[in-house]
């Protein structure tokens, strides 16, 4: 092998490596148990230590479903949102029974009627305990698009025939609240990955460079981060989002606060970037790509990150709650996502005052699941956090 | 050596503090139109007629009709001679507005943060001892609920409740009764019993917070072979954590200072708007909804200059405390 001539002392090394082949097993021999352990790559590792903790596997699958869930919302969702049904304002919930007068009928609900009450204006619903209206499955109702792209009408769930199904009441435009919950974790959900994405990628970058370089390309990122960290969130994301001029599409509105929500965030990810880059900057394996003539973006990109990116992903899921929170604090002040766009916060942003905690306390459902998919995201995040440190 | 390392945090503040005051201006002055312009709009969808030659000479006043750099430099040198401006909507001058509410928020922020010690502490320690236990995971799962649960949502529940099983009105620091009447015993006694709901409410995401790193912290520290060459030689466990990984663990609490500052001046926003609290916290939200930029503005930057100082605090607080950082020359970041 003949080594090219060298550069210029002022210019890079030409980047170069060896092709020969090289067989590990050949220098030393290990028993399978060895083998097992010692070749796994790491995200095995990281499964084994990751399984033990129940808590967080259990998490994990609760998110799997709740994004199942959404992904198919219109399968699911009995009625579709916009379905408007002003016989029945503010309805209290149906219950699904499974027996009538002790004999099994498969899931049904009884019918209520409204009436309204002269004295104090307030519509009253009672309920038809004689004639039980059983569910359909697998049945034709409301049209929608799936996706907004493909056209159907097929539900798992309906309605009876001439009859309701309002398993969550209904709001106070008469719309199911149950569907709404559904459709609504739609944007919900995916404004948490959406904005974490964001805040990853700029946390990324920006950690990296002031990890990489250090001294004072470092000591400005470091300043930045801790201007950011120094303004308060919640006005912040309200001057923000006013930006936004009111001609603009839902859609577009939608991607503007998630860019908000995601421009706030990212500062915590830098920190842990940087921090670890600092670290790892001084190793062998970088300095060697150093020698070899690597560029820095090659060297971040290739060597650097993935060898902490576990750390990176648990400190990300830990953000993704921050945010979902963040677009309902945002909604519920009525400054984040506008009617007729449904998220949770748009749907809490009715249950604002402490009448609706007394006459329609229905429509506080949507914190159900709010707050089990920030439960679950914090364990998941922990459970990865653990299983991701190899010192425990 | 402490002394220049003083100073060369102070020095650091001033361009630190440039940027914020130019990031807030431009922040602020991003949304299309400006006040006079709102009002001037509202003022028609009322049907009631707008004076054009008033709002021309107000807007002539306040230097709307100059470029924003300009503007920008007369906020700023407003700022460091004391001045911060004066508020249109209210007309009277931000500091005047602020300083009523300010004493209000200090209080119920103060308790907050009372709250969350009393509370986080020896949840945090007993999670920490005994790692992976069931009270271990109960306490830590009450102080996740308390991260999950919406804040708005826990203010409603307990406002409900309150006024359900205790009788206590709905919303507001103190009872109807008592409003603009002058300091009284029994007016203090209301105020107490009003003051639990927020201070529990707005404690309660911070609680869980400090839980986890309090928790956090002390497992690293009880790992260490310091401590476990100190149960070695015989000392008994409670001894041996309160001598040393206890006080470890505490820096955090030190740099947390920072962040504590801020809030105890912002308050919870949304909360206080749900509890209709008369705080600083809706009163920045409902100015910067109405363009009341100088409002907005100064108090934002008084916020910034808090939380700059609140670092400031706890950097010189841990380079005393701890001789590790002080010899590196260096802040912990």
């Amino acid at each position: 092998m003949t080594t090219p001539p060298a550069p210029p002392p002022s210019e890079p090394l030409p980047h170069r490596w060896s092709t020969a082949p090289f067989e590990p097993y050949a220098v030393e021999k290990m028993s399978p148990e060895q083998e097992r352990v010692y070749l796994a790559p790491q995200w095995k590792l990281m499964w084994w230590k990751f399984r033990k903790h129940k808590l967080a596997v259990i998490s994990g699958i609760v998110i799997l479903l709740m994004y199942l869930s959404v992904a198919i919302c219109e399968f699911l969702a009995p009625y579709h949102y916009t379905t408007r049904n002003t016989d029945f304002i503010r309805a209290p919930r149906q219950e699904l029974h499974l027996f009538h007068e002790g004999s099994f009928v498969g899931p049904f609900v009884y019918p209520y009627t409204q009436r309204l009450n002269m004295e104090n204006l307030k519509r009253e619903y009672d309920i038809d305990s004689s004639k039980p209206q059983k569910l359909r499955f697998f049945c034709r109702a409301d049209s929608y698009e799936f996706w907004g792209l493909v056209p159907g009408n097929l539900h798992l769930v309906c309605p009876p025939e001439g009859g309701t199904l309002y398993l969550l009441g209904t709001d106070r435009l008469g719309r199911d609240m149950l569907s709404r919950i559904f459709y609504g974790g739609r944007i919900s959900l995916t404004i948490g990955l959406l904005g974490v994405s964001v805040s990853f990628v700029l946390g990324i970058i920006i950690g990296g460079i002031a990890g990489y370089y250090g001294g004072k390309v470092d000591l400005i990122v470091q300043r930045v981060i801790e201007i950011v960290q120094s303004l308060p969130h919640i006005p912040l994301w309200l001057a923000l989002g006013a930006i936004m001029p009111p001609s603009w599409s839902p859609l577009l509105v939608y991607f503007g606060i998630t860019v908000i929500l995601g421009l706030m965030d990212w500062t915590g990810l830098a920190r842990a970037v940087r921090s670890k880059l600092l670290a790892l900057r001084e190793e062998d394996y970088v300095v060697a790509a150093q020698l070899m003539g690597a560029k820095p973006a090659r060297i971040i990109g290739l060597h650097l990150v993935p060898g902490f990116m576990s750390h990176l992903i648990a400190a990300a899921t830990i953000t993704i709650p921050k945010t979902i929170l963040g677009e309902t604090a945002l909604s519920f002040l009525g400054l984040g996502l506008r009617p007729p766009i449904t998220s949770w916060g748009v749907m809490l942003n009715e249950a604002q005052n402490i009448n609706v905690v007394v006459l329609y306390p229905w429509l506080l459902y949507p914190c159900i699941p709010v707050i089990v998919i920030i439960l679950a995201f914090n364990f998941l995040g922990d459970g990865l956090r653990d299983a991701a440190d190899p010192y425990r | 050596m402490l002394l220049k390392y003083i100073f060369k945090r102070i020095l650091v503040m001033i361009p630190t503090l440039f940027v914020t005051s130019v990031l807030i201006f431009s922040v602020i002055n991003l949304p299309e139109g400006d006040y006079f312009e709102t009002m001037v709009a509202e003022m028609q969808a009322q049907g009631e007629k707008a004076d054009m030659s008033r709002v021309e000479f107000l807007k002539k006043e306040y230097g709307f009709d100059k470029p924003p750099a300009e503007r920008y430099f007369w906020w700023v040198t407003g700022l460091l001679r004391g001045d911060m401006g004066y508020s249109f909507e209210y007309q009277l001058p931000v500091r005047d507005i602020v300083g009523d509410r300010l004493l209000l928020t200090m209080v119920v922020s103060f308790f907050t943060i009372i709250f969350t010690w009393i509370v986080a502490f020896p949840i945090g320690i007993y999670s920490a001892t005994h790692q992976y236990s069931w009270g271990d995971y109960g306490l830590t799962f009450i102080g996740l609920l308390g991260l999950a649960v919406p804040h708005f949502l826990l203010a409603l529940i307990f406002l409900y409740f309150a006024n359900v099983w205790f009788g206590t009105s709905i919303g507001g620091l103190v009872d109807p009764q008592y409003l603009n009447q002058p300091m009284s015993w029994a007016k203090f006694k209301s105020v107490l019993e009003h003051l639990w709901i927020p201070v529990i409410i707005i404690g309660a995401g911070g609680t869980a917070g400090m839980i986890r790193k309090l928790r956090a912290n002390l497992l690293d520290e009880l790992q260490k072979q310091y401590y476990v060459t100190a149960r070695a030689k015989g000392l008994p466990p409670g001894k041996a954590l309160r001598k040393y990984p206890l006080r470890m663990a505490l820096n955090f609490f030190i740099s947390d200072i920072g962040d504590i500052l801020p809030s105890i001046v912002s308050g919870a926003e949304i909360v206080a708007i749900v509890l209709s609290l008369q705080t600083t916290g809706p009163l920045l939200i409902r100015a910067l909804q109405s363009q009341d930029m100088y409002l907005a503005g100064s108090f934002l930057m008084f916020l910034s200059f808090l939380t700059v100082i609140g670092v400031l605090i706890s950097d010189i607080a841990l380079a005393i405390l701890d001789p590790r950082i002080r010899l590196q020359g260096t802040a912990t970041k």
